[in-house]
């Protein structure tokens, strides 16, 4: 079985992020792993366990996406690559998609390509998709469960209405949520593996494909408007006269 | 000369972090408060490396070196007292005597079953009612043989893991007649017919981390279970401590940077006279002080840790780095409280906690004096 996670390095989920001079800044918060693409890489990890083979983390990013990579082969991953170039900065979930299908394709014959839901910076959560309709596979989002046989795979998917039983013939790409279970620790002995990774850099000629253009761009970006919020403490004798009073409000306010 | 970490010491730090603070922080007032061991943060330490540190890879370890090993007590420092303590004992004590002395098939036998995580811990009995600190002089615990057998009659003080280990490595009296070699150590598994381990004693912190007295009456084990030489036993725990002692420190460390960042937020939050007290010159001092030997201790710490990573002799610098550490955090810890008033001593507040769980620091694995005098033998010499 030759697997693919995808992993992204994003901003932690504790930093306040902010728009300075027209760009997205989070401060000096640290980078980490995309915590949705920790359940993929462990998705991932199960079905080597299961069936062999390998695991390949691949991140597309700057030369900092690389502890990404690190967290994913201390994880437990064979091995990894950076995908970096240039002409690769602030592209859309479009464009990135192609650059992570040519990836794939580079590779060849991979079976089951893991992302996580979605990227906790951007919040798409498209880019699988649209890899997937690159590459001509189906995709099986949301996947809580998976189970392989022979060339079959079983997706539970956890969606909204509830849950939702597909299966498709491999190879396919599968986005990985929560209920999948924990992601594990990464070991020491993976740690160490990890340290001593010599992690290659792919770059747009490496994948022999011109710089993608995007559809979407962003000619502007601004911090939400602030608002200015007073609160009213409603007093009464009774709960029924403070309930009373409120409904006054909230009809004078036009609320309901 | 290079002060930064390796990259695999850095990943490891990162690792070790993330999973206290998910995992052990989180649960640290409950276990104080109920006197609980957090079983189920210790079962997921194993596949991380937690439970193996000073062991090879063969037995199940994951051999994180010297450093590795205090920047993870650290760690767990930071996030529980109690737990930390647990873990120090479990990799300083109960089974580095078998790494060190042990044969291959004990080697083989006990160190898989206690670093998995699947099983329980390990622990070592140095202590008596009448032996702490003089334990040449004081242990009266006799170990006969009889036979192919052992046959152990006396009892134990303060052994940290009594009641969640295997065995209990046992410091014994192997030849009345006394003197440095008439100490031996003999592993005695906790299920063993005539050890009775006494109900958790009542401490003042650490409640997390069950300590008991152990009786052994007339407890039979084979003479396989003798961990290293006959009549070394002194030597072998002294040189053991000399470990233990990096990760007291490293736990110490741990505890002062808790109690420290406690201390620095609800500095920057608290107002008085008009501004928040971080504001104020007097709480600006302690805050600097309480910086300042957080990070002397460690530049010592991690310098006895390089030693022993080097095969050098580190007795004398693991006995400055435990005496400094300890003594720092019962300061840091104590001004954490104060920077706090009230609430500081309230149980609302974690530093009260932090604080009863540093005062076992300079007691543990040798007292503050122990460690002087230490120090004094090789100034002397
Ligand atoms: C929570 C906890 C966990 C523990 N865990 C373990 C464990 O797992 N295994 C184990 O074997 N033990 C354990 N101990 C015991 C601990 O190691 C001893 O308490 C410690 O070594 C001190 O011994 P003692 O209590 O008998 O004090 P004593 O030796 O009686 O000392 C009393 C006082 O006299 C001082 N003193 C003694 N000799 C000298 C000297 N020569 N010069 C100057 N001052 C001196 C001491 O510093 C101390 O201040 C634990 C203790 C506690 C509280
Ligand atoms: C067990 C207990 C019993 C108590 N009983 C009573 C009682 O019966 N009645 C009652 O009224 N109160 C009582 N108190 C409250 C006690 O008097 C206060 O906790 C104390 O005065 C400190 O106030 P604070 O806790 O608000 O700390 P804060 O005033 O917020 O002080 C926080 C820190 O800032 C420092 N600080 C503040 N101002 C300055 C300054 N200008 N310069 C330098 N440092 C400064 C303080 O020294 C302290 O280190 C009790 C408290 C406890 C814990």
């Amino acid at each position: 079985m030759k697997i693919i996670a995808f992993v992204k390095q994003v901003p932690d989920s504790a930093a306040t992020v902010v728009v300075e001079d027209g760009k997205v800044s989070w401060g000096d918060a640290p980078l980490v792993i995309n915590p949705w693409d920790e359940y993929a890489v462990e998705a991932a990890l199960q079905q080597k366990e299961a069936h062999g083979g390998t695991v390949t983390a691949i991140s597309m990013g700057d030369e900092s996406a690389k502890e990404a990579l690190k967290h994913a082969l201390a994880m437990g991953c064979n091995e990894a690559i950076l995908i970096s170039d240039p002409a690769l900065a602030n592209v859309d979930t479009r464009a990135t998609a192609e650059v992570l299908a040519a990836a794939v394709r580079k590779i060849g014959d991979a079976d089951m390509i893991f992302f996580g839901r979605q990227a906790i910076d951007g919040d798409a959560g498209i880019t699988p998709a649209q890899t997937a309709r690159i590459l001509g596979l189906p995709m099986l989002s949301f996947a809580a469960s998976i189970s392989v046989e022979g060339d079959t795979v079983k997706v539970e998917r956890s969606i909204e209405e509830g849950r939702q039983i597909v299966s498709a013939k491999l190879p396919a790409v599968f986005t990985v949520v929560k209920d999948f279970g924990e992601p594990r620790y990464p070991s020491f002995m993976g740690i160490r593996k990890a340290a001593r990774a010599q992690i290659p850099v792919w770059t747009l000629a490496d994948l022999g494909i011109e710089a993608p253009k995007s559809v979407v761009s962003w000619p502007e970006i601004m911090n939400p408007p602030k608002r200015e919020v007073t609160c009213e403490f409603i007093e009464g004798d009774s709960p029924e006269e403070i309930a009373e009073k409120l409904a006054d409000k909230l009809i004078a306010e036009k609320v309901l | 000369m290079n002060f930064e970490l390796t990259e695999e010491q850095r990943l490891w730090r990162k690792t070790v972090h993330d999973f206290v603070e998910a995992e052990v922080r989180p649960k640290a007032a409950e276990v104080d408060e109920k006197g609980e061991f957090n079983w189920e943060a210790v079962r997921k330490m194993g596949p991380l490396g937690l439970l193996g540190m000073n062991i090879p890879e063969e037995y199940g370890g994951a051999d994180v070196g010297a450093i590795g090993a205090v920047i993870a007590m650290e760690e767990l420092g930071w996030g529980c007292g109690s737990t930390a303590l647990a873990i120090a004992a479990h990799n300083g004590l109960g089974t580095l005597p078998i790494v060190h002395y042990g044969t291959e098939e004990q080697k083989k036998r006990w160190l898989p079953l206690v670093t998995s995580g699947q099983g329980k811990l390990s622990a070592l009995a140095l202590t008596e009612p009448g032996a702490g600190s003089d334990l040449q002089g004081g242990v009266r615990t006799r170990a006969e043989k009889v036979g192919n057998e052992w046959v152990i009659n006396g009892s134990k003080m303060w052994c940290t893991n009594a009641s969640i280990a295997e065995y209990i490595i046992t410091l014994v009296r192997t030849d009345p007649a006394g003197g440095s070699h008439s100490l031996s150590m003999i592993l005695v598994p906790t299920d063993t017919p005539g050890l009775h381990i006494g109900p958790a004693e009542k401490k003042m912190g650490l409640k997390g981390s069950p300590t008991h007295a152990v009786t052994y009456e007339d407890v039979r084990v084979p003479l396989e279970n003798l961990i290293g030489e006959e009549g070394r036993g002194l030597q072998q725990a002294l040189a053991t401590l000399d470990s233990g002692r990096l990760s007291i420190g490293a736990l110490a460390i741990g505890l002062a940077r808790a109690a420290h960042e406690y201390a620095v937020s609800y500095a920057k939050e608290r107002r008085a006279f008009g501004k928040p007290i971080a504001e104020l010159q007097a709480i600006q001092w302690m805050i600097a002080d309480a910086a300042t030997e957080i990070e002397a201790a460690r530049h010592l710490l991690y310098y006895a840790a390089w030693l022993k990573d080097q095969g050098r002799p580190f007795t004398k610098e693991a006995a400055m780095a435990k005496l400094f550490a300890t003594e720092m955090a019962e300061r840091v810890c104590r001004n954490a409280i104060q920077i706090h008033g009230g609430y500081g001593y309230s149980r609302e507040y974690p530093v009260e906690r932090i604080y009863r769980d540093a005062r076992l620091m300079t007691i543990g694995e040798g007292t503050s004096e122990i460690q002087r005098l230490v120090i004094a033998r090789h100034e002397l010499r």
